[in-house]
């Protein structure tokens, strides 16, 4: 089992962490402007990044804190993370 | 009708308990009143109200007059206190932080604390827990919420010696874990010629 490195614990086993979808998808503008077909994509879709892909986790058996990572989903391997006040981590 | 008491969720472990070897020594710390605290900013007027310095390093707790101060995440703690009743507590705790935009809860009922002391306790709490407890780095002072046996808990180090741990655990999970300890501790344990 692989260590996660909290931001602010430290690492810690992987089973401590829960996953949060995509990060950075931000909440539109005006929400009541968006047609039925835009609020869905704004709901449901997601990239499906072969690669490096940046991830929301919650440490939720620690700290109970959200936090961002790249994660590269063809090896499972983070290759950083950083706090959500932090700016979006450059990515391929 | 029925008297309805109080009673402490391990009360029906204490025997197994008493039974434990000197390496391996497990009590239930007496009920204590715990507030959790929400804050954003950490300064000299919140340590002032307080009567203490909250912690900001993560992992670390610090003793806040008879009882202790427990770091939770970036902008939570845990403030327990052995000598006030959970709502004074609550109420002292509110007061000091309110006008600095916090929060305190009374989560007394929340957790129950647990005593670990001797020589065996680390290799007990390595049989389910991942992290580090060697006293290089988890000296007295520090904390760690994780999980134990699978169950969620805070561990605070007591000594420097890695010797003496207390366990915050949920009250329902209390017994779960009551048990889970002693089934670790049983190969510490010597069992009397037959
Ligand atoms: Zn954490």
């Amino acid at each position: 089992m692989q260590l996660i490195a909290c931001p602010w614990c430290g690492p810690r086993e992987e089973v401590e962490f829960s996953y949060g979808g995509q990060a950075h998808v931000p909440y539109p503008d005006s929400p009541a402007e968006l047609s039925d077909e835009q609020w869905a994509h704004y709901v449901f879709h997601r990239d499906n990044t072969r690669g490096r892909f940046a991830e929301r986790w919650n440490h939720s058996a620690g700290c109970r804190r959200w936090f961002n990572a790249i994660r590269d989903t063809a090896t499972y391997r983070f290759e950083r993370v950083y706090r959500l006040d932090d700016p979006k981590s450059v990515t391929p | 009708m029925a008297e309805l008491l109080r009673t402490h969720p391990l009360e029906a472990w204490t025997a197994a308990f008493e039974r434990l070897p000197d390496t391996v020594r497990i009590a239930a710390e007496p009920y204590v009143a715990m507030v959790d605290v929400r804050l954003g900013t950490v300064g000299p007027g919140a340590s002032t109200a307080l009567g203490v310095d909250l912690p900001t390093a993560p992992n670390t707790w610090v003793p806040a007059g008879a009882g202790r101060a427990v770091w939770l995440g970036p902008d939570e703690w845990l403030l327990t206190s052995p000598t006030e009743a959970p709502e004074e507590l609550e109420g002292r705790v509110r007061a000091a932080v309110v006008g600095l935009g916090g929060s305190a809860t009374d989560v007394s009922a929340q957790r129950i604390g647990l005593r670990l002391a001797g020589a065996r306790v680390r290799d007990v709490l390595a049989r389910g827990c991942s992290i580090d407890l060697h006293p290089r780095v988890f000296g007295r002072g520090s904390s760690a919420q994780t999980t134990l046996g699978q169950a969620g808990v805070v561990l605070l180090a007591l000594s420097d010696a890695g010797d003496d741990v207390a366990v915050l655990v949920r009250s329902s999970f209390a017994g779960y874990l009551a048990d889970w300890l002693l089934d670790a501790a049983l190969e510490f344990t010597t069992t009397p010629d037959r």
